[in-house]
Parts: C-alpha cells; structure tokens; sequence
C-alpha cells in the first residue's frame, strides 16, 4: 500500500514539475553517497527524490527539519513513510548530537539527501553553507558528496505561497567531491557551495 | 467518417512503415560520425511518430471528449515549456498559477461544451485584463509591460490557438468534423514533414539562419509544394472542392510555416534549442505543434466563416 502511494506520489511529482535528471558529472549509483542540494521550496526534497531512478531512491534518505514535517500526521505521512525522509531538530539540545540518525543511515550502506543551506532562501541566491555537510565528510571521507542544483523551483513554488506552478524542474548530478586532507572547515563549505553553484547553468543554448 | 477515417490511418501507417524501413537501412549504411548522428535523429524522429499517430489516432477513435481532453493536455505541456524557458518573477506567481490551473481548463471546457461566444473572447479578452490586475496586486511593477505580455502570448499560443484545432470539432459542415481536424493536422505535418526531408536532400541556401538555422529554401518550396498538393489530393475529407481544398492547403502551410518561424525567434530570444524533451527527435510538444499554433485558427475561422451550414 506505502509502496503504491509512494509510486502515486513519484508520477504526481513528475507530471507536475517533471523531475527530470542530468547526470553531468557522475552517473546513477546505489553505492552510498550523501547528495547535497539547494533549497528553495517544499518541492525540492521530493523533486529530488523523482529524479533518483528507483534502485538509488529505494536506498536514499532525505532529511527534513522536524519542526516543519513532524507538525501534522499529514507531513509526518509524507515524510516519513512515503519518502522515506529522517526528522531532525535544526536546534538540538546543547549536548546532543543532531547528525547522530545520519551517521547511522551512513555506516548501515544507506545515502542520504540534505540541503547543507539549513533553510529555504527566499531568493535565487544559494545562502552559505552549515557546518554539518563538513563534519560528515570528516567522519565518512571514503563517501562521495555529490552536489545537485535544482532549478526553478523558486518559480514552482516560492517561499510564502502554497499555489504550485507546474514549471519543469531539472536535477543537475554534478561531480563527486570529498574533503581533503588538511581541507578547513570554512574552505570546504565554500568549495561545496560552488559546486552546486557551477550546476546553476543551465546549458540551454546551442 | 470510419471508413474514410479508416484509410487515412492505414496510409500513414504504410507511410511511417516506409520510412522505419528506410531508416533501418541508412542506419546500416551510415558509417561518418555526421551522418551517424542525422541518421540517429532521423530514427528517433521516426519512432515518436508512431508513437503519435497512436496517440493522435486513438484519441478521434474514442471520439470528441477524449480529443479535447488530449489537447488540453497537450496545451498544458506546451504552457509549462513556454514557461520552463520564459523567465517570470515573483510578481507573476498567482497569474501562473491561474494560467494553468484556471484560464487553461475553463477555456477546454467552453470548448468541450460548445459554447463558442465565451471560447472565442474567454483568453483574449477576459484573461488579458485579468492576469494583469492580478498582477498588480504584488506591487512588483519590474518589467510589468513585458511581463503582462509574456503571459498574454503563453496562453494565446499555447491554449488558445492550439485549442482552435479541436474546436474543429464543433464546426457543422455535412463532413464528419473529426476528418477536418485529421485533414489539418495532416496537412501541417506533411508540410514540416516534407520540408525537413526536401531540406535534407537538397537544401542549400539557409532562408534565415539567425532564426532556424536549419530551414533551408529548397526545404521550403519543396516541402510547401508536397504539402498543398497532398492537401488537394484530400480533399474528400473536407466539404471543399479539389481547387478550395489547393487554397485552403496554400493557407494552412504558409500560416504553419510562420508558426514554426515566430516561435523559433521566441525560443532564439530565449537562447533555447528546443522547447522541451519529451518527443524523442523532436524536442518538446511546442516544437511539434508550433505550426499548428497559427494555422489551427486560421484554418477554423475560414471552414466556420465559409462552409458551415
């Protein structure tokens, strides 16, 4: 039944913004692998996920912030059973470890999916990275990062309304990236940042 | 009109038999990298055509509801390439949003009910002062001029004019009006058809490689001249004589022609190829109908204005 709905879900998702793919700079893996993205609306997580063909999907984990998927049995439903996501807390507790549900996805051979900007932008602009995506790449450095950039899912669905504009919205794979020996934690984020940014570019013209 | 309707089918499909077989051959014979990547095309372009003749076919087969409900989906894909490539800002979000979800399906629905004094000014006169005043609303007045006429011409030529294609439909003639819409689409299509293999095999002198670099002369005169005479050849689909159905032809393929050429300077303008993805050879549903786009309603406004009863 899940199953079925996750499925409805995916070709909801696909006739709506299309969730297309471009693989530029890897190509599909079940491998485990930590995809990290832009985020500018609701749609992203499950945008991402379409696009996943179905072997990398079945084995990928988005995170979402609890504090807006885990307030209604509906958002719960979608999150958690339909998209297989993990809740976090974006402010735990002072001695808690927030990225403990991630390492564990990590070590069990599992990907996962996370917007290392921490929040929606209300802009085009891709906002500086959190300190997360640093200290999994620390802890898991013979695990690929592999950016993606999203597009127009600012036009899709901006921040502050609920109305969907069913625009295409392409996932661009870029290159693999891990850190490097001796790497900082301010230079790997701007690294990370750039990659996502370097996709932005649509490629249209010909 | 199943008869008739019947013939038509099984030659198209002899015609697409034909060029798979060929086809199969070139891919067989092709060895330079060029022509590899021609012949490739030209495969892929042959196989999304069966695939919609079947489509096509299948929805006049089922009859008039399931015809209308295929092209507002197909207006619906064509909008969301138009707006995919088309950039909008903030300001323009609730006028998307009602493009699509509102404007777009009540304009199907005048359509599937007939009521044509409404289907007729629904998009050029309602929407056209009401996406705007919505529009406003924002207080966004960025680019307003450009960006009112941006969602104006989406709708127009994604929806309203492809729409005149099906609204054939409702038009009494004494012929079924299914056979004037395959007479149509028929006629646009051997017209790009034809120019795309004329242009191949002979073409020389680029008509206008700023806008579409691929159209050649040669492509054009022989291809317009295969078309109007295989749109005179059938004219027993229509109510027209064998010398209105030469006009009527002429008329189509001139106006599919500049069709094709206005939204290949929109998408120029747009620094884009094509339009979308989803025809494989093709590119988009909007570089597939761009012809209908301006022929659709000329040829509906001529059938209606002289040949219905």
């Amino acid at each position: 039944m899940i199953a079925l709905i996750r499925r409805l879900l995916v070709l909801f998702v696909r006739i709506l913004v299309g969730a297309r793919s471009e693989w530029r700079g890897c190509t599909p893996d079940s491998s485990r692998r930590i995809y990290f993205a832009n985020h500018n609306s609701h749609v992203d997580t499950v945008a991402v996920m379409a696009a996943l063909p179905w072997p990398v999907r079945r084995l990928t984990h988005p995170i979402a912030a609890r504090d807006y998927w885990g307030t209604s049995a509906f958002r719960r439903f979608i999150a958690e059973k339909c998209l297989r996501a993990v809740l976090i807390d974006r402010k735990p507790a002072p001695d808690s470890n927030p990225l403990e549900p991630l390492e564990r996805l990590l070590e069990e051979g599992r990907s996962i999916l996370i917007f290392p900007e921490g929040t929606r932008s209300a802009t085009d602009e891709i906002a500086p990275f959190r300190s997360g995506i640093y200290r999994l790449a620390c802890r898991f450095p013979d695990v690929d990062l592999v950016p993606i950039h999203l597009d127009n899912l600012q036009r899709i669905l901006p921040k502050g309304s609920m109305l969907i504009v069913p625009i295409t919205c392409t996932a661009r794979f870029g290159k693999p990236l891990r850190v490097e020996p001796g790497e900082e934690k301010a230079e790997f984020l701007t690294r990370a940042r750039a990659a996502v940014i370097e996709l932005a570019d649509g490629g249209h013209a010909a | 009109m199943t008869s008739l309707f019947s013939i038509v089918l099984a030659a198209i499909l002899g015609l697409l038999a034909v060029a798979s077989a060929i086809g199969f051959i070139l891919q067989r014979r092709a060895t330079e990298p060029g022509s590899v990547a021609t012949v490739q095309n030209l495969n892929a372009r042959i196989r999304s055509w069966w695939i919609m003749v079947a489509v096509f076919g299948g929805a006049i087969l089922l009859g008039e509801t399931s015809t209308v409900i295929l092209f507002a989906f197909l207006s619906f894909m064509a909008l969301r390439e138009f707006w995919t490539l088309t950039p909008s800002r903030r300001g323009d979000h609730l006028a998307l949003f009602l493009s699509f979800f509102v404007v777009l399906p009540i304009h199907y629905v005048l359509l599937g009910t007939e009521w044509y004094g409404l289907f007729s000014i629904f998009i050029p006169v309602y929407a056209f002062l009401i996406l705007p005043a919505v529009a406003t609303l924002t207080g966004d007045v960025n680019e307003f001029l450009a960006r009112s006429a941006r969602v104006q011409w989406g709708l127009m030529l994604t929806v309203y004019s492809i729409s005149h294609a099906p609204a054939l439909l409702m038009l009494e003639t004494g012929t079924p009006p299914a056979l004037l819409l395959v007479y149509l689409v028929v006629v646009v299509q051997l017209s790009d058809v034809f120019q795309y293999v004329w242009g191949k095999l002979l073409g020389k002198h680029r008509f206008s490689p700023n806008i579409s670099p691929s159209k050649t002369i040669e492509g054009l005169v022989g291809g317009g001249a295969s078309a109007i005479l295989a749109g005179t050849l059938l004219y027993r689909l229509t109510p027209f004589s064998p010398l209105q159905a030469a006009a009527i032809s002429t008329v189509i393929v001139v106006a599919g022609f500049f069709g094709g050429f206005v939204l290949s300077a929109i998408k120029r303008d747009l620094n884009a190829k094509d339009w979308g993805y989803v025809i494989e050879g093709h590119g988009g549903v909007l570089d597939r109908l761009d012809s209908i786009t301006f022929a659709a309603p000329l040829f509906f406004h001529i059938v209606r204005y002289w040949f219905t009863t």
